[in-house]
């Protein structure tokens, strides 16, 4: 295990080494101490490694990481897990706006919850909250899954693409385009598997999901006020 | 005879309106119609005050000329000097806009890759990714962060030169796009992550900031990803040209990008284009202003953009205080685009060479704004790269003949002193005096 202190190395020092582990890296594990709300925490990563980071961080922690599971042991401001392509982050807390904007690819997992525009413009990422989600979450979101064990505020969904969101609880509103769907087996096996992934207890069961209705996918004048 | 004396009539003689013109006219049939508002690419066609109602004063005895083929000017411009490890350099201060992949078919963009290249400059990916196309031919090349994030990934950012941070653009300042639906293969629907046939909407906005306090960070992020290496340019459309810049400076860029209503797009409503916005020529003084009233004038580097065509507009937008000028439909242009050649064809689609402008559409019978493997195949992007190359050269060499003429030996010494207007708004939009005066509008301590 090897432990970088954020007060005394500085944030230039703790990404540059962690971009420095190439694939084949025995230093397989990476402690971060004092984040104390640092933004751009473990960002650009691309090696199998894992990060813990002992306490919250500010913005775009874990941003568009490959390969490397980064674990927030706090909460998470803004923009965490920001267009991310593969490997995993997971967060102990409450996630702040956009979580997972733009992921392409990879887990998101948040045991809090997840304030507004969770999964904005998702296009492959899985998302994993096991508290409630803000208003317009998932908004033109292409691909990929979220799942909410809790909560999800207004605007569920608007404009919504190919992604699959699976809500537990309420939904306050939905968004242009996006409908109740029916649950078939097959959702019930990546919803099952999301669950593990996650570390969540929730049966698939008790989900409904959601998508798009595919209404709006070509302009028409006679949708205009569905837009 | 008395007959037909007494059935004349006197008749006022007809008059067009010049409220509503015979296009305006056809635009409320089109309208009515169709129920939708025009969606188009090409920029702005309307007349605003442009660079052509400035003009260079020449040296005679109070200034000392230099000798057009012998004596030498310099064009080279350096951009990102203020964080950048690696600065891009550049031989020409004039590079090329950010245009799609998937708006622009891939051999045009080889071509642009291959013009740029041949001429010592930069080209810039666009709404779409990076292209292997692009990057396997541009020696230096621009990687844009959009709204949409199509394409976005962190290796293309490592292969990139510089990344530029797109907030807005010039032809639709605060709007997004829309590539329809024919225009999507399977390889643009893969790049994008959609479905294959559906309307790409590019959004308006940053999907995961809010302000210009975010922006910071989020430029924080972009540099620690890439080590610090690369410029980070930011795109605005000119709108509020001397807030938006102070705010991007503030947030950290290297350059500035600033896109006036003439620059072009692929695709968005007429009335967009052509409402919304300001001219290129009333934004660069008060962008000038900010970076001054910041004290980093020329160490944040100015790219001034829309509605470039010539050395002169070149020369004149340096002359205002920019460091470069970037082109995006005068090198589609360049390579082909609107050539009177396909003339029967733009023909069959209802319009005529030089005025094409249904870019978004996927028909182009050049070959250039289409994924039609037909249309494509007719594109050389061999001949389309050498034709860049020498517009490239030609704009240079324009611009360096007024440069001498105006006693500078290098481009970027050309100021506002050596420009006069011919307009009263273009003496007041550029600030720089009407012809055979020492005034302009709203000049101080008059």
């Amino acid at each position: 295990m090897q432990t970088i202190d954020l007060e005394t190395s500085g944030l230039r020092d703790l990404n540059a080494t962690l971009h420095a582990q190439a694939q084949e890296t025995n230093q397989t594990n990476w402690e971060i101490i004092n984040p104390k709300g640092s933004h751009a925490v473990a960002v650009g990563l691309d090696a199998p490694i894992e990060v813990n980071v002992k306490g919250s961080t500010g913005y775009y922690t874990g941003g568009m990481n490959k390969q490397a599971t980064v674990h927030v042991h706090g909460s998470a401001g803004p923009g965490v897990a920001e267009n991310m392509m593969s490997g995993s982050v997971i967060i102990e807390g409450d996630a702040s706006q956009y979580a997972g904007a733009t992921g392409n690819g990879g887990l998101l997992v948040i045991k809090g919850n997840a304030s507004s525009r969770c999964g904005i413009s998702m296009k492959g990422i899985d998302i994993v909250v096991h508290g409630n989600v803000g208003h317009m979450s998932a908004f033109m979101a292409q691909s990929g899954n979220m799942v909410v064990c809790g909560d999800a505020g207004d605007a569920l969904g608007d404009s919504i693409y190919e992604a699959r969101l699976f809500v537990r609880g309420s939904v306050k509103s939905l968004g242009a385009d996006c409908i109740e769907k029916e649950m078939r087996p097959e959702h019930i096996e990546i919803l099952r598997d999301l669950l593990e992934k996650g570390g969540c207890d929730a049966k698939p069961e008790e989900f409904k999901r959601y998508g798009s209705a595919r209404r709006l996918y070509n302009f028409d004048v006679d949708n205009a006020g569905d837009y | 005879m008395k007959d037909e004396q007494s059935k004349y009539v006197s008749r006022t003689v007809p008059i067009q309106s010049a409220t509503f013109t015979n296009p305006i006219n056809a635009e409320i049939r089109r309208a009515a119609d169709t129920g939708i508002y025009d969606i188009r690419g090409g920029g702005a066609k309307r007349r605003v005050p442009h660079f052509d109602d400035l003009l260079f004063l020449g040296a005679s005895i109070s200034r000392y000329a230099l000798e057009g083929y012998r004596e030498k000017c310099d064009t080279r411009v350096t951009l990102g000097t203020r964080f950048a490890k690696k600065p891009i350099e550049l031989d020409i201060p004039v590079t090329i806009a950010g245009m799609s992949f998937g708006a622009l078919s891939g051999p045009a963009k080889e071509a642009l890759g291959r013009g740029a290249s041949a001429a010592g400059t930069s080209t810039t990916t666009g709404d779409g990714g990076m292209t292997e196309e692009e990057r396997g031919h541009s020696n230096k090349l621009v990687y844009q962060v959009l709204p949409s994030r199509y394409g976005m990934n962190p290796d293309d950012l490592r292969r990139c030169d510089a990344i530029e941070v797109v907030v807005g653009q010039g032809a639709k300042p605060g709007g997004g796009g829309m590539l329809l639906g024919q225009k999507i293969s399977d390889r643009v629907a893969s790049m994008r992550n959609l479905p294959q046939g559906i309307d790409q909407r590019s959004a308006c906005r940053h999907p995961d900031w809010t302000g210009p306090d975010d922006l910071e960070i989020k430029i924080l992020e972009l540099r620690e990803i890439t080590g610090w290496e690369k410029p980070i340019y930011v795109k605005v459309g000119g709108t509020r040209p001397y807030y938006d810049t102070t705010l991007a400076i503030k947030a950290g860029a290297d350059v500035v990008v600033l896109d006036g209503m003439q620059g072009g797009t692929a695709a968005t409503q007429d009335v967009f284009i052509e409402h919304v916005g300001l001219p290129t020529l009333a934004c660069i003084r008060p962008a000038v202003q900010a970076l001054q009233d910041q004290g980093l004038h020329r160490e944040v580097q100015l790219v001034v953009s829309g509605g470039i065509r010539t050395g002169a507009d070149v020369a004149k937008a340096l002359a205002l205080g920019a460091d470069a000028v970037a082109i995006g439909t005068a090198a589609m242009v360049a390579i082909g685009d609107n050539d009177p050649k396909w003339e029967a064809e733009y023909q069959k689609l209802g319009t005529t060479a030089g005025a094409y402008d249904d870019w978004h559409e996927g028909q182009d019978p050049a070959g250039i704004t289409t994924q039609d493997p037909e249309l494509m195949a007719r594109f050389d992007p061999l001949e389309g790269g050498r034709r860049l190359r020498n517009y490239l050269k030609v704009l240079t060499l324009e611009a360096q003949t007024i440069a001498r003429a105006c006693g500078h030996n290098h481009l970027h010494n050309l100021e506002p002193e050596d420009l006069c207007a011919l307009t009263m708004e273009a003496a007041a939009m550029a600030r720089v005096p009407l012809a055979g005066t020492e005034w302009y509008p709203g000049k101080p301590g008059l």
